[in-house]
C-alpha cells in the first residue's frame, strides 16, 4: 500500500489570532506553527496501514521555508520520504490551485498512491476543501471526516462521522481519505526517529520542476475582501445567591430578559 | 441575479431544518426565484413539498444511497444544463462533503462554512469565520456558479409547505459511483447533535469524571437541548470527539450555550463564542468563560445544576 499523505504547517492553535487582526488582515509574525491537528491523525493512520500491510508512507507539503521543520517532525514518526512543495508563486495560493499542484507532485513520484490522507480541514482557513479538490483532480473518489478504516485489496470501507451517527462507506482504491478527530491517537516520535531525521534531506520541488505554468493557476479560490474580529461580548452579570435561588433567577432570566427559553 | 438553488438534505424521511434555513437565505439574496434540488426518492418527495418557487429532482433508486463522487456528477450535469447563479448547501456532514466535490467539477469558487452571504451582481460577498472563529473573514465568491456552505442556525427556517412545479430529470447514463454508503450507524438517544442543536449544555474537566454528565444529561433533556464537551474531556475519555466544541471540534452557533465546569480556553472559547446567549456555571470566579458570559453563576456545579434543572421543569418552558 503507498500512501501519500498531505501536511499544512499552521499556527498553533493556542495562538491569540484575535489580537494579530489589523487593518483588515492577520499579522502572523512570530507564531509558533505546528503540523496542523487533523494532519497529524492523517499520517498516524498511514503509519498504521503501512505496518499492517506493507507499502510506503510519502509526505508532501505546500508552503514556504519554515514548512520543512512541519515535515521533519512527521518523519520522525516513521513516514519513509517527505517532499516540500515550494515556490514564491504557491504562496496564498487558494484550494483549487493547490490541489492543481499537489496533483502534478502526485503525478510525478515514482509509485502511484493507493491511498492519499489528509486532515478534513487545515486549522487556520477551516475550509475543508483540499482533499475534495484533489480527489476530483485526481479523478479518484473521497471519503472525508474519517473515523475508522479497514483496507482490503482494491477496496476499503470507511465509517465517517455525521451528525448522530456514522455512515459505513465502501470505496474502491485508489482513493482520498480526510481524518477526523477520534481516528487514532497519534503516536510521539522516538529519539531513534528524532536523530534519523536531523540528516535527513526534503527535496524541494518548485513549479518549474513539477512542470507548472505558474500564469495558467490563477488564484484558484475566493478573494479576501476583508478580515475582521468576531464582535467582543462584554462580560455579563453574576448571579449571586444560594444554589437554589440563583438557579431560579437564572431561569427567570432566560425566558424574560434573554428570551431564549 | 437568475435562480439560486439548495441543495436539500433529508433524515428520516423529513427536510432538515439546515435545510429550510437555506431557503430563508436564498430568499434574502434575491434573484429569480429559490430552486430545491433532490437527489433520490426521499429527497425528491421531501422537496415536493418544500415552500420554494421551484424544484428539480432526480428520483432514481440508484440514487437511493448516498455517493460523493456519484451524486456530484449528476449535480454537476444538472448545474451544466440549468445555469443557476448560485448553490447553496448546508454545512453539514453531507453538504461539507458534498458541495466541493460540485465545485472542483464546476471549477466554481465555495465558501465553506459561511454565517452570513449577500450578493454582488452576480457573485457572493460571504462571512465566515478561521481559526475556529477567532477572526471573520469576508470573501467575495465568483459565479459560475458562486457556491457556499452555510453553518446550520444562521437563519431562521422557512416554515411550512408549498407546492413548487417540479421538474423530475433523468439519472445519466453510466452511473458508477466508487464511493458508496452501504449503511449508517446511528447513535442510540434522542438528543441533537451539537453542530446543528439550537441549545447546547456543556460540561469540561470541572464535572469531575464522565459519571456526572448524568446531571448535564438531565438539564439538556429539560431543554431539548445537546450535549458538549470541552477538548479536556474529550482527550481523557469521557466524551465522544463528536461532542467537542471548539477548534479541533464543533464551532457552533446556538441561541443558548450553558457551560458548565469549563474554563474557557482560547480554543473552546473561539468555538462557542458567537452562541446567542452564553451562560456559565464554574467554582472559579476567575475563569476566562465568564468574560464571555451574559450570566454567570459562581459555584459548585454540582449543587446548581440540579436546581436549574427543576427549575426549569417547573416553568415547563422547552
Amino acid at each position: 500500500m503507498d500512501i501519500v499523505v498531505l501536511i499544512k504547517q499552521v499556527p498553533d492553535t493556542a495562538s491569540r489570532i484575535q489580537d494579530r487582526v489589523k487593518d483588515g488582515a492577520i499579522d502572523l509574525e512570530g507564531v509558533t506553527w505546528i503540523v496542523s491537528p487533523y494532519d497529524e491523525y492523517a499520517v498516524e493512520e498511514a503509519l498504521r496501514i503501512k505496518e499492517a500491510k506493507g507499502g510506503t508512507v510519502t509526505l508532501l507539503s505546500v508552503g514556504p521555508e519554515r514548512s520543512a521543520s512541519a515535515l521533519k517532525d512527521m518523519l520522525a514518526l516513521g513516514a519513509d520520504e517527505a517532499i516540500h512543495i515550494q515556490d514564491a508563486a504557491f504562496e496564498g495560493l487558494g484550494p483549487r490551485a493547490l490541489a492543481a499542484v499537489l496533483a502534478a507532485a502526485i503525478g510525478k513520484l515514482p509509485q502511484a498512491p493507493d491511498m492519499v490522507w489528509a486532515g478534513w480541514m487545515a486549522a487556520d482557513q477551516d475550509q475543508g476543501l483540499l482533499p475534495i479538490y484533489l480527489a476530483s483532480a485526481l479523478d479518484m473518489p473521497h471519503v472525508s471526516f474519517v473515523t475508522s478504516i479497514e483496507v482490503g485489496e482494491g477496496s476499503a470501507t470507511a465509517r465517517r462521522e455525521i451528525e448522530g451517527g456514522k455512515e459505513v462507506v465502501e470505496v474502491d482504491l485508489p482513493a482520498v481519505f480526510s481524518a477526523q478527530k477520534g481516528l487514532n491517537e497519534v503516536r510521539y516520535a522516538s529519539l531513534k526517529g528524532i536523530m534519523a531525521v536531523k540528516r535527513k534531506q526534503i527535496p524541494v520541488w518548485d513549479a518549474a520542476e513539477l512542470g507548472i505554468d505558474v500564469a495558467a493557476l490563477g488564484s484558484g479560490g475566493l478573494t479576501d475582501v476583508n478580515i475582521s474580529t468576531p464582535p467582543e461580548r462584554g462580560a455579563g452579570r453574576i448571579i449571586e445567591g444560594e444554589p437554589e435561588d440563583a438557579a431560579r433567577e437564572l431561569v427567570r432570566l432566560l425566558h424574560e430578559e434573554a428570551k431564549v427559553i | 441575479m437568475s435562480e439560486i438553488w439548495i441543495l436539500v438534505e433529508t433524515r428520516d424521511g423529513e427536510v432538515t431544518r439546515a435545510t429550510r434555513e437555506l431557503i430563508t437565505i436564498a430568499q434574502g439574496l434575491g434573484g429569480s426565484g429559490v430552486c430545491a434540488v433532490a437527489l433520490g426518492p426521499e429527497g425528491a418527495s421531501a422537496a415536493a413539498r418544500l415552500p420554494v418557487d421551484k424544484a428539480i429532482v432526480v428520483v432514481d433508486e440508484a440514487l437511493g444511497t448516498y455517493s460523493p463522487d456519484g451524486w456530484a456528477s449528476v449535480l454537476a450535469g444538472l448545474a451544466d444544463t440549468h445555469g443557476p447563479t448560485a448553490i447553496l448547501a448546508a454545512a453539514t456532514s453531507r453538504g461539507r462533503d458534498l458541495a466541493p466535490r460540485v465545485a472542483a467539477l464546476r471549477g466554481s469558487d465555495l465558501a465553506s462554512d459561511v454565517v452570513a452571504l449577500e450578493r454582488e451582481g452576480d457573485a457572493l460577498l460571504a462571512t465566515r469565520p478561521i481559526y475556529a472563529g477567532k477572526a471573520m473573514a469576508t470573501v467575495r465568491v465568483a459565479g459560475n456558479p458562486a457556491m457556499a456552505t452555510v453553518r446550520p442556525n444562521s437563519a431562521p427556517p422557512a416554515e411550512g409547505a408549498g407546492e413548487p412545479p417540479v421538474e423530475a430529470a433523468t439519472l445519466p447514463e453510466g452511473y458508477a459511483p466508487r464511493a458508496r454508503v452501504v449503511s449508517v450507524e446511528r447513535e442510540s438517544g434522542e438528543r441533537p447533535d451539537v453542530s446543528e442543536a439550537d441549545r447546547i449544555v456543556s460540561g469540561g474537566r470541572g464535572m469531575g469524571g464522565p459519571e456526572h454528565f448524568a446531571l448535564l444529561e438531565d438539564l439538556a433533556d429539560a431543554l431539548g437541548a445537546a450535549v458538549g464537551a470541552s477538548r479536556a474531556v474529550v482527550d481523557a475519555g469521557w466524551r465522544p470527539h463528536g461532542d467537542q466544541v471548539g477548534q479541533t471540534g464543533k464551532t457552533v452557533s446556538p441561541s443558548l450555550y450553558i457551560a458548565c465546569g469549563i474554563s474557557g480556553a482560547v480554543q473552546h472559547l473561539a468555538g462557542m463564542k458567537t452562541a446567542k446567549t452564553i451562560v456559565a456555571i464554574n467554582k472559579d470566579a476567575e475563569a476566562p468563560i465568564f468574560a464571555v458570559a451574559d450570566y454567570g453563576i459562581v459555584g459548585d456545579v454540582f449543587e446548581i445544576l440540579p436546581h436549574v434543572t427543576a427549575a426549569l421543569r417547573a416553568r415547563g418552558t422547552g
